[in-house]
């Protein structure tokens, strides 16, 4: 059994860049963006994705201020877009979170192969989304909004049981 | 399903994340005016298409978003390695 709730509202940024992007953006940001693959840090209600080598998805409260971030950049080489209205999350919590989770995504969701920390973009049925286990059985997937009831109907019909 | 080994994310991840992208290590003619029909069309059309080991590019379209270049056997659809664009096919 698990539950299903919407994430408050965040702000949410794509930084593309080179690593002395990262490292200069995590100064300013307060996380630092992880240049291991598919990996998450958080730091209170700051997060930040590592969504490909020079990409990640920064989240902050929705009041969060990017432009001493992007002050903080300015003269390196970078790409600071904020796609805040673009998706929202789900917050999936429970133990049977990971197992209706894998009846639309076909990574290994168990914990040793997908242990807490780790994010990354995979696919959930018919649709694209950005997973990040943040905990044992607490899951942020982010859905692109057009595509959310779509997500948030598999996922009640997939832990539904029978 | 296979599973292609994505040398960005760094492990093995399954086909449904992935989207073909056709032959790897096609080069564009180096003077785009100066090549003639038939450079053109081998640039364009012409394919190995072999029976046996091909390199081709897969992009990781649900996951790091990459291009990569993948070793594949097209007799036992079995995918011999995979490594980043740019590097020499193993």
């Amino acid at each position: 059994m698990f539950e299903i709730a919407e994430a408050p509202p965040a702000t949410r940024l794509m930084l593309r860049g080179a690593p002395e992007v990262a490292a200069r953006a995590g100064a300013a940001f307060g996380v630092v963006p992880p240049l291991e693959p598919c990996r998450a840090n958080q730091a209170g209600e700051r997060a930040a994705l590592w969504l490909g080598p020079d990409e990640w998805l920064l989240l902050a409260p929705s009041d969060a201020d990017a432009t001493k971030l992007a002050a903080a950049l300015e003269g390196l080489v970078h790409s600071l877009v904020d796609v805040s209205d673009g998706t929202e999350a789900l917050l999936l919590h429970g133990a049977g979170a990971a197992l209706a989770l894998s009846a639309g995504c076909p990574l290994d969701l168990h914990p040793d192969a997908f242990p807490p920390g780790m994010a990354t973009r995979t696919v959930l049925g018919r649709i694209g989304i950005t997973l990040w286990r943040r905990g044992a059985a607490d899951w942020w997937v982010e859905v692109a909004r057009s595509q959310a009831a779509y997500a948030r109907a598999f996922l009640a019909e997939a832990g539904r049981g029978w | 399903m296979l599973l292609i080994p994505c040398p960005f994310c760094a492990m093995d991840r399954p086909e449904a994340e992935f989207r073909h992208a056709g032959e790897a290590h096609l080069t564009r003619p180096p003077d785009p005016a100066a090549a003639d029909d038939a450079a053109w069309a081998d640039f364009l059309y012409h394919r190995a298409n072999p029976r046996g080991v091909i390199a081709e590019r897969w992009r990781h379209v649900h996951g790091c978003g990459r291009f990569i270049n993948v070793l594949r056997d097209t007799v036992s659809d079995r995918i011999l390695a995979s490594y980043r664009p740019g590097e020499k096919r193993p």
